[in-house]
């Protein structure tokens, strides 16, 4: 319990270096927010009011304490075009993109492991050589190629799923196949490493001495102790899935926190950007948080020694 | 005191050399060619695609920008081996041009990114203290952001101001030193430990010209390493953010934009978009492999399986 508080307390500095990075990049270019905002008639007078009234007067150091203020008690600002809290649709977006997330993880996990753990049981054969290579051109495509292939064939020619997202969760299936086929990749190939390095330990020897088939060696007693590193690795997965979910949302028109994001860039709407990265951001950290405990308490070794 | 420092410099080389030994040129890449043929033939696909880039103006069958506005949206055949865009621009030229722009985008912030992580994690490892403190959880807050969004805060902040391609050197420098900073401060810390330092310590060499006499040469193998993995990590950030529009702009030609600017095109004339899309993933995937056996015959402290 003392190392979950330590923890948590640990992460607010990271929270608070955080909100300080996207506050000052976003700030330091002379380009001010006001003329975003007025367009490109406006008077003076009109320029001072909006400056005053949206705090731009104050200094910095003042002005980000006030947005950390705000932010803790939920308030992001408002957003430029949009003209409605930064809050308000961040959490309209957000659960597009937990749908997205969670269906890509799923996918990514499932494909990931079970190619893992044919490659290693079929280690240094041709199945295992066809999955590794798989998985590196995994790594290798990007993004939105994957994107738009599945697109054309499956939904364009195939006809099997809508061409975008309509709010079914049919349409979420290619996007979320699209990002997960690059974190499956890395997954099989932890999986994989993990289980070589168990299966060469001691007690996998007892295991099949006792007569144990190869199915049940490694699905009871070697997948469960090479699984701890992967474990992390879909914690790391979660940031780069953040990532991705910023292409897939906007091909396939999924009303997520990638929209908001690149949609606040095109129209340069400062406050939605800034309360989009780090609403996204916070989550990525919490997500490590999580993983971090979850291996603590997966590995009792990791449990006693704290 | 100047000739003893000489001779550590002299040991500190004699160290380096020992791996050299270890691994000649030759004998390291018939190791490769024995381990991993895959990596060598990656090298040479590499160096071909960026003798491609160099020689683009040469060997490219149209000029860079030469529009053909009677053959427009043409499909792959004799004439334009890989179709036309939508300005009658011929795709293959396009391409054998967006190279520059691509390989550039992958190399340089890689170096920058390099440059800045190793001496941040020298001074981080080999100074221990409040300074490593400091340094790490910076380090921490840079890794802790989703790459794609800091660039795009980074291209958002300075997009107005610069060229579309210096801040894409910006952006990707800026989130890629800090995985560096991680590595090279995890073994400076071990070789600041190792009795060749100690050595040179005892004799009052100096703290820099120890971390760059004797630290980093022994960093150089990882930093390979973490190069070459490194350019293809950019490319496909670049490319990604030019997809979004938000990165090369037009009328440069990166092979991002390039698929960003035929995606309207994709149900009609998906070659469009499938040209330039392979070749990053051909690129890519090279450079992957070739960084896979590098680490495999230079790095054995970060050898995956």
């Amino acid at each position: 319990m003392k190392r979950v508080l330590g923890r948590i307390a640990g992460m607010i500095p990271v929270l608070l270096g955080v909100t300080l990075l996207i506050f000052i990049l976003l700030r330091v270019v002379p380009g001010d927010p006001v003329s975003i905002l007025l367009g490109e008639h406006y008077s003076q007078e009109t320029i001072d009011r909006l400056t005053r009234v949206m705090d731009l007067d104050k200094p910095l150091i003042q002005q980000f304490f006030s947005y950390v203020g705000n932010a803790v008690r939920g308030n992001l600002g408002e957003s430029y075009t949009m003209k409605r809290p930064v809050t308000t649709l961040i959490l309209q977006a957000f659960p597009s993109t937990v749908k997205l997330a969670l269906m890509a993880a799923a996918i990514a996990w499932v494909i990931g492991i079970l190619a893992g753990i044919i490659a290693a049981v079929r280690q240094n054969k041709l199945l295992d050589h066809l999955f590794m290579g798989m998985s590196l051109a995994g790594v290798s495509v990007p993004i939105f190629m994957t994107s738009l292939f599945l697109q054309y064939v499956l939904s364009f020619k195939l006809k099997l799923f809508p061409l975008t997202s309509d709010g079914r969760l049919i349409s979420l299936i290619l996007p979320a196949i699209a990002l997960g086929w690059n974190s499956a990749g890395s997954i099989a190939r932890m999986t994989r490493s993990g289980l070589i390095d168990v299966m060469q330990q001691d007690y996998i020897d007892t295991a099949k001495a006792k007569g144990l088939t190869k199915a049940s060696v490694i699905l009871k007693h070697a997948l469960k102790n090479s699984m701890l590193p992967v474990v992390t690795m879909m914690a790391i997965q979660l940031s780069s899935m953040m990532s991705g979910a910023v292409i897939t949302e906007s091909i396939f028109s999924i009303p997520g926190i990638g929209r908001l994001a690149t949609s606040a860039i095109q129209n340069r709407d400062m406050p939605l950007l800034q309360g989009t990265v780090l609403f996204t951001t916070i989550i990525v950290i919490i997500g490590n948080l999580a993983a971090d405990l979850l291996y603590s308490v997966l590995d009792p070794r990791i449990r006693r020694a704290v | 005191m100047e000739k003893k420092t000489k001779q550590t410099g002299i040991q500190s080389e004699a160290h380096a050399s020992d791996i050299g030994e270890k691994y000649g040129w030759k004998e390291m890449l018939h190791q490769m060619w024995k381990q991993n043929p895959l990596a060598i033939l990656s090298a040479v696909l590499i160096i071909a695609i960026i003798a491609a880039a160099v020689f683009a103006p040469v060997i490219a069958p149209y000029k860079e920008a030469q529009q053909d506005l009677t053959a427009r949206l043409q499909g792959p055949g004799m004439k334009h081996l890989l179709g036309t865009d939508e300005l009658g621009r011929d795709v293959l030229t396009r391409i054998l041009f967006g190279a520059r722009v691509s390989l550039v985008v992958g190399i340089i912030p890689s170096v920058i990114s390099l440059i800045i992580g190793l001496i941040l994690g020298m001074i981080a490892g080999y100074f221990g203290g409040a300074v490593d403190y400091l340094l790490m959880r910076l380090v921490d807050i840079m890794l802790a952001f989703p790459s794609l969004l800091l660039s795009m805060v980074i291209m958002y902040t300075l997009g107005r101001y610069a060229n579309s391609v210096i801040c894409i050197f910006a952006a990707l420098s800026i989130t890629g030193w800090a995985s560096v900073a991680r590595v090279v401060r995890s073994q400076t810390l071990s070789l600041k430990e190792s009795v060749y330092v100690e050595a040179a310590r005892s004799i009052g060499v100096g703290k820099f010209r120890i971390m760059f006499r004797h630290i980093f040469p022994n960093c150089i193998p990882s930093l390979i390493v973490l190069f070459t993995l490194n350019v293809p990590s950019c490319i496909l950030s670049e490319s990604t953010l030019s997809f979004l529009g938000i990165g090369v702009q037009p009328p440069a030609a990166s092979w991002g934009l390039m698929v960003n600017q035929s995606k309207q095109f994709l149900f009609g004339m998906p070659w469009l978009a499938l040209a330039p899309s392979i070749t990053i993933m051909i690129v890519v995937l090279a450079f992957n492999f070739l960084g896979d056996g590098l680490r495999d015959i230079l790095d054995p402290y970060m050898q995956t399986r």
